[in-house]
C-alpha cells in the first residue's frame, strides 16, 4: 500500500506526515508523531479508551482516517493543558482519584471537556450519559462523576462572577 | 498525623492526566522489532506439524519460532509447571500459543502468521464439570501434573465434629449455588517490551503485578541467571489479578529479543487478553449448614468444583480458598470442607479480584438470608450474634486480630434504612404496598458480608525469606528516595511509600520519590495480589526508616546540645519538646547527619507472622489480618422484562486504617462496581470450543448508566498487624455485592437466583416457577457424584468456636 503525505492539525500545531492511508488516526498519533497518551483497550471502538476531541467533538480515534480528518482541529489529551498549566479536569482528575490506574482517564477528561464545552450546568445524570462511552474497570465512575462535577461548579461560579 | 489519614492525590497521578505515564506499548527502543503470536484454533488437539518455512521467507520477517524453541515447562506455582511458552506436542484450548513472528512491522507479523501452516490430530474437548469427570474423555495433562485424569487437584479437610453439630441443629439446609466464570477485563492490554545486549544481558519492561515472579519463570525458561535478567513493571493499567501470572508472549518476546539481537515488542489483541484470561473459577458449590432455633450455627459442610481451564495457573491455591474462608466471619464450631479443581479446554482460570473467596461467600451469604427468612430473624441482627471475637481462633486454624464487622453491619443498616419497618408510618407502608402491588417494578433491600486476607501469609514457592524489602536513602539536599518492588496497578501503593516516610520524616511529600518495580534497582516484593502490598511494603518501609530517623536525631542533637529523645521531626524542621527555640531544619540535620554517619539509607524487610495450622493446606487463608465488610444493596425488578437495576449500594469496610481515605474509598468504589458487574452481567462462555464473547462489547460490563450510587463508611479498627495499623481494602469490599444483590431480589420478587449472572430470562424464569407453584428458584439442581478423597481430620484450636451440647 502506498504512503501518503497528509497534514494533520493536533493540538494546535500542523503536522505533516508520509503514513498509509489505512492506518487509522489512533496508530498515526501514537507512532507517527510520539503522542502516547491516547490509548487503545480494544481497537475496535468498544471501549472509549482513544476517545480524542475534532473541533470539540469526541471520537473513536481507532475507527478514524486521517485521510479525513485534514483541515480539522484534533485535540488529545497532550493538547489540554495550556502550557505549563492543567486544564481544570486534569487538576481535579488527579486530586480527586478520578485517575486510579489512568489507562482510561485521557478518553474521559477529553468526552468531560466536550460536554463541558457545550453544557455549563450538566446534571450528573447528564454527565453520566456523555461518559457511558468510556469503560473503567477501576474507579467504578464515582469519583470521575466527582472530578467532572466539581469542574462543571468552578465553571459556573466563575461565570456567575 | 500530617500526611498519613489526609486525602491526598496519588504522586503519580500528574503524569497519568497528561498522558505521560509510559505504559509497555508507550515504549520505544531503536531498531525494536513487532512480535505477534500464532494461536491454537482447535480446544484439543495433538501438534502433528508445523511448516514455518513460507514465514520465514516473507520479507520483513527476521525470526519465527515454535515450542522447540521455548521447551522449558513453567507456572506460577512450583506444583503447577505445566505451561509451555509455545505449546510443543498439544494444544489445550483456542487461544493457545502455537508459533511466535518477529517482523518489521505487525501488519508483516501478521501476515506471516497466516503462513505459518499447523496440523492437528483433533481431540475429544472436554467443556464443562461432567465431561471433566468423565474418565472415557481424553486427558489434557500428563499423571504428572494432574491428580487423576482431568481431576487436577483434590482437597478434603474437616474439622471438630460435623456428626455431632448436625445432630444438635433444629434446622439443616441443604443447596447448590453456581458462580459463573469471568475475566479482569484491564482496559490496558497486556504487552511486552525485551531488549537483550551483546554481553548477556536481558531486559523487560511488562505490564506485570509480579515482576519478581516473571524474573523466576524467564530464568527458568531461557536458561540465562537470574543475575543477568532485569524485569521492570512499567505503568500499568488495570490488573485486578489478570497480570499475575508469568505469560508466554514475556517469555517468547524475550527469546525472539535474545534470537534476534533486537528489541522486541508484544502487543495482544483485545481477543488475545480473553485467552490470557487467569480470572474468575467458574465454581460449583453444596452448601449443607446446621443451626439452632436461634439461629447459631452448628455445622457447615460445603463442597466445591471449580472449573479449571487447561492449566494450572494459581489453581491449587484457588481450590483451597474455595473453602478457607467461611469460617473468618461467623463462629462455625465444626467445618468439612471438599474441593476439587478440574482441567477443560478453555482458558486457564487464575485469580481475580477475591481469588476464590467470592464465589463461596455467595452462597454462603444467600444461605445465611435463607436460614434467617425461615426462622424469622432479621439477618441483620442475626448475623451480628455470631460474629467472631478479636483474637481468636477458627476452627481451621486461622487467626482472627481485629474484626470490625459488627459496627459495618450497624452502618450500612441505619443509612438504608434495613429492616426497619419502624421507619415508615402505617400509612407510608400501606401505601407503598398498594403501589408496590400495582407497580411492574418491584423493590427491594438486601444485606450480606464478607472477609477478606490483608496479603498471603506464605510465598508462592516456599523460603524463608521476607515478602517485601525497603532501601531508603535520604539526599543532601534533602529528597528521599524509597526503593521498593512493590508494583502500584492503580491502587496506590507507589503514593503510600512516600506518604508513610514523609509522614515519619516530617516533611513535604513532594520530597519524595519513590522507585519500584524493578529488579534491578528495588528490593523484592512478591507483587500486587492477595491485598499484601500496604501492610506488607508499609511495614518495611517504617522499619527502613526507622534507623535514619534516629541518625538524624543524634546528629541533631549533637548540634543542638540536647538528649535526642526530646526531639521530633515536624513540618520539615527537626524540633526540641523542651525548648522551642531549638531546632533545626530538615535539610541541615540531614548534612549534619551525613558528616557523622557517612552515606544515608536504611534497609527494612517484612515477613507475615507464621501462623499456620498443624495441615497440608493450612497455608492457604492465613494472614497478618482479615478485612471485613457489609453491605447492602437496593434493587428494582421489572417483572415483566425481568431487569434488575441496583439502584444503590451502600458498603461499610473495616479497613483497619485508613491512610488516604480517598484512596480506599476509590477501592470500595471499584470493587462494588466489579461486584455488581459479576452479579449480573459479566461472564465467560463457550460453544463447541469457542468462546463466544471475546470482545468488550459482547461480553458485558458495567457503563457509566449501570452504575449504582455507592454510599462508602470507612471503619476503622487498627490493627496491630498494619502500619498505622492498616488493613487490605483492595479486594474485601467485592465480596457482599453479589450476594446482597441476591438477597435483595428475594425481598422484591420472592425468588432465588442461585447462580451468577443473575440475567432477566433467569428472573422471568423464576417468576414463572413461582406462578406455577413450583419452587421459586433458579440454579444448579444437582451436585455431580465427585470423587473427593477421604478427608483429613484435624483438631480446632484451644480457643476455637466450640459446639455447647444442649440436645440430650
Amino acid at each position: 500500500m502506498m504512503k501518503q503525505v497528509l497534514h494533520l492539525r493536533v493540538n494546535g500545531q500542523t503536522h505533516e506526515l508520509y503514513i498509509e492511508p489505512h492506518k487509522t488516526l489512533l496508530e498515526a498519533l501514537r507512532e507517527d508523531l510520539d503522542l502516547t497518551g491516547t490509548k487503545h483497550g480494544c481497537e475496535l471502538g468498544e471501549c472509549g479508551a482513544c476517545t480524542v476531541l475534532v473541533d470539540g467533538t469526541p471520537i473513536l480515534a481507532c475507527l478514524a482516517l486521517p485521510i479525513e480528518l485534514q483541515g480539522r482541529e484534533i485535540t488529545t489529551v497532550e493538547g489540554m493543558a495550556h502550557g505549563a498549566e492543567l486544564h481544570p479536569l486534569q487538576r481535579s482528575f488527579a486530586e480527586l482519584n478520578a485517575a486510579q490506574c489512568g489507562y482510561c482517564t485521557a478518553g474521559m477528561m477529553l468526552s468531560a471537556k466536550a460536554l463541558l464545552d457545550h453544557e455549563k450546568n450538566p446534571t450528573r445524570e447528564q454527565i453520566r450519559d456523555a461518559l457511558a462511552g468510556n469503560l473503567c474497570r477501576c474507579t467504578g465512575y464515582e469519583k470521575i462523576l466527582d472530578a467532572v462535577e466539581r469542574v462543571a461548579s468552578e465553571q459556573s461560579t466563575v461565570e456567575s462572577k | 498525623m500530617s500526611t498519613i489519614g489526609n486525602r491526598l492525590a496519588k504522586i503519580d497521578s500528574w503524569d497519568k492526566v497528561i498522558g505521560a505515564a509510559k505504559y509497555a506499548d508507550d515504549m520505544r527502543l531503536p531498531r525494536m522489532l513487532h512480535a505477534r503470536i500464532l494461536r491454537s484454533t482447535m480446544p484439543h488437539a495433538r501438534i502433528v506439524s508445523i511448516d514455518t518455512h513460507d514465514a520465514e521467507q516473507l520479507p520483513g520477517v527476521v525470526a519465527v519460532i515454535t515450542g522447540r524453541d521455548v521447551p522449558i515447562e513453567y507456572g506460577i506455582l512450583p506444583s503447577s509447571q505445566d505451561e509451555e511458552a509455545l505449546c510443543v506436542d498439544k494444544v489445550r484450548f483456542v487461544g493457545d500459543p502455537v508459533a511466535a513472528v518477529a517482523a518489521l512491522d505487525v501488519e508483516t507479523a501478521e501476515r506471516a502468521l497466516e503462513l505459518i501452516h499447523v496440523e492437528y490430530e483433533p481431540l475429544t474437548p472436554v467443556m464443562s464439570i461432567p465431561e471433566a469427570l468423565d474418565e472415557t474423555r481424553d486427558a489434557l495433562h500428563s499423571a504428572a501434573h494432574a491428580d487423576h485424569h482431568n481431576i487436577h487437584k483434590m482437597v478434603a479437610l474437616e474439622f471438630g465434629d460435623l456428626d455431632a453439630g448436625f445432630a444438635e441443629a433444629d434446622y439443616i439446609l441443604e443447596e447448590n449455588y453456581f458462580y459463573q466464570g469471568n475475566t479482569h477485563l484491564a482496559l490496558e492490554e497486556h504487552a511486552a517490551l525485551a531488549s537483550f545486549s551483546p554481553d548477556g544481558h536481558l531486559t523487560l519492561w511488562s505490564s506485570t503485578q509480579t515482576p519478581h515472579y516473571v524474573h523466576r519463570a524467564l530464568a527458568k525458561t531461557l536458561e540465562l541467571p537470574a543475575s543477568r535478567i532485569r524485569v521492570v513493571a512499567a505503568a500499568i493499567g488495570g490488573g485486578f489479578g489478570g497480570k499475575t501470572d508469568p505469560f508466554s508472549h514475556e517469555i517468547v518476546a524475550c527469546k525472539l529479543a535474545m534470537l534476534t539481537g533486537r528489541p522486541v515488542k508484544i502487543n495482544l489483541t483485545r481477543e488475545e487478553v480473553f485467552y490470557c484470561h487467569r480470572g474468575r473459577h467458574p465454581v460449583l458449590m453444596w452448601v449443607k449448614m446446621g443451626v439452632r432455633n436461634d439461629g447459631e450455627p452448628t455445622a457447615l459442610h460445603f463442597r466445591t468444583i471449580l472449573d479449571g481451564g487447561a492449566y494450572g495457573s494459581y489453581g491449587v491455591a484457588s481450590t483451597y480458598y474455595t473453602g478457607a474462608l467461611q469460617t473468618v466471619t461467623y463462629k462455625i464450631p465444626a467445618y468439612k470442607f471438599e474441593g476439587m479443581r478440574l482441567f477443560t479446554n478453555k482458558p486457564p482460570c487464575g485469580p481475580k479480584r477475591g481469588h476464590g473467596t467470592p464465589q463461596p461467600r455467595f452462597a454462603l451469604e444467600i444461605h445465611l438470608d435463607k436460614i434467617a427468612r425461615h426462622l424469622n430473624l432479621d439477618p441483620a441482627a442475626y448475623r451480628k450474634r455470631f460474629i467472631v471475637d478479636d483474637n481468636t481462633k477458627t476452627v481451621n486454624h486461622l487467626t482472627i486480630t481485629t474484626c470490625g464487622l459488627s459496627e459495618c453491619i450497624d452502618q450500612v443498616v441505619a443509612a438504608s434504612g434495613f429492616g426497619n419497618k419502624a421507619r415508615e408510618t402505617n400509612h407510608e407502608r400501606s401505601q407503598s404496598k398498594i403501589e408496590n402491588r400495582k407497580s411492574k417494578i418491584k423493590t427491594g433491600l438486601g444485606l450480606a458480608c464478607g472477609s477478606y486476607l490483608s496479603g498471603a501469609g506464605l510465598p508462592i514457592y516456599w523460603n524463608q525469606m521476607p515478602h517485601s524489602g525497603v532501601i531508603v536513602k535520604v539526599d543532601r539536599g534533602g529528597g528521599v528516595a524509597v526503593f521498593c518492588g512493590s508494583t502500584d496497578i492503580g491502587q496506590g501503593s507507589t503514593s503510600l511509600l512516600a506518604y508513610i516516610a514523609a509522614e515519619e520524616f516530617g516533611i513535604d511529600v513532594r520530597d519524595v520519590r519513590v522507585i519500584t518495580a524493578d529488579t534491578d534497582l528495588t528490593p523484592v516484593d512478591l507483587g500486587s495480589y492477595s491485598s499484601r502490598v500496604t501492610v506488607m511494603t508499609g511495614n518495611a518501609c517504617i522499619q527502613a526508616v526507622r534507623p535514619l530517623k534516629q541518625k538524624i536525631l543524634d546528629a541533631a542533637a549533637e548540634k543542638l546540645l540536647v538528649p535526642a529523645e526530646s526531639l521530633s521531626f515536624k513540618d520539615g524542621e527537626i524540633i526540641c519538646e523542651d525548648d522551642d527555640a531549638r531546632r533545626l531544619k530538615w535539610v541541615d540535620a540531614v548534612v549534619l547527619a551525613e558528616a557523622k554517619f557517612g552515606t544515608l539509607s536504611g534497609t527494612g524487610s517484612y515477613k507475615p507472622p507464621k501462623r499456620a495450622g498443624p495441615y497440608k493446606g493450612s497455608g492457604v487463608g492465613i494472614t497478618p489480618s482479615y478485612s471485613y465488610a457489609a453491605c447492602v444493596a437496593q434493587v428494582s425488578v421489572d417483572t415483566e422484562t425481568g431487569e434488575v437495576k441496583v439502584e444503590k449500594i451502600w458498603l461499610a469496610h473495616d479497613g483497619g486504617r485508613a491512610l488516604n481515605p480517598i484512596l480506599v474509598e476509590g477501592q470500595v468504589e471499584g470493587s462494588v462496581y466489579m461486584g455488581v458487574g459479576e452479579a449480573l452481567m459479566e461472564e465467560m462462555t463457550y460453544r463447541g470450543g469457542l468462546h463466544k464473547a471475546p470482545s468488550l462489547l459482547d461480553y458485558k460490563s458495567l457503563t457509566m448508566r449501570d452504575m449504582p450510587s455507592v454510599e462508602t463508611f470507612l471503619v476503622e479498627t487498627n490493627d496491630p498487624e498494619g502500619p498505622f495499623g492498616a488493613k487490605e481494602a483492595g479486594q474485601g469490599p467485592l465480596l457482599p455485592v453479589p450476594p446482597a444483590i441476591a438477597n435483595a431480589i428475594y425481598d422484591a420478587i420472592g425468588v432465588r437466583i442461585d447462580e451468577t449472572p443473575i440475567t432477566p430470562d433467569k428472573i422471568l424464569k423464576a417468576l414463572e416457577e413461582k406462578d406455577k407453584g413450583r419452587a421459586p428458584r433458579v440454579g444448579p439442581k444437582n451436585f455431580p457424584n465427585a470423587p473427593y478423597p477421604e478427608p483429613i481430620h484435624v483438631e480446632p484450636p484451644e480457643d476455637a468456636p466450640r459446639l455447647e451440647k444442649k440436645k440430650g
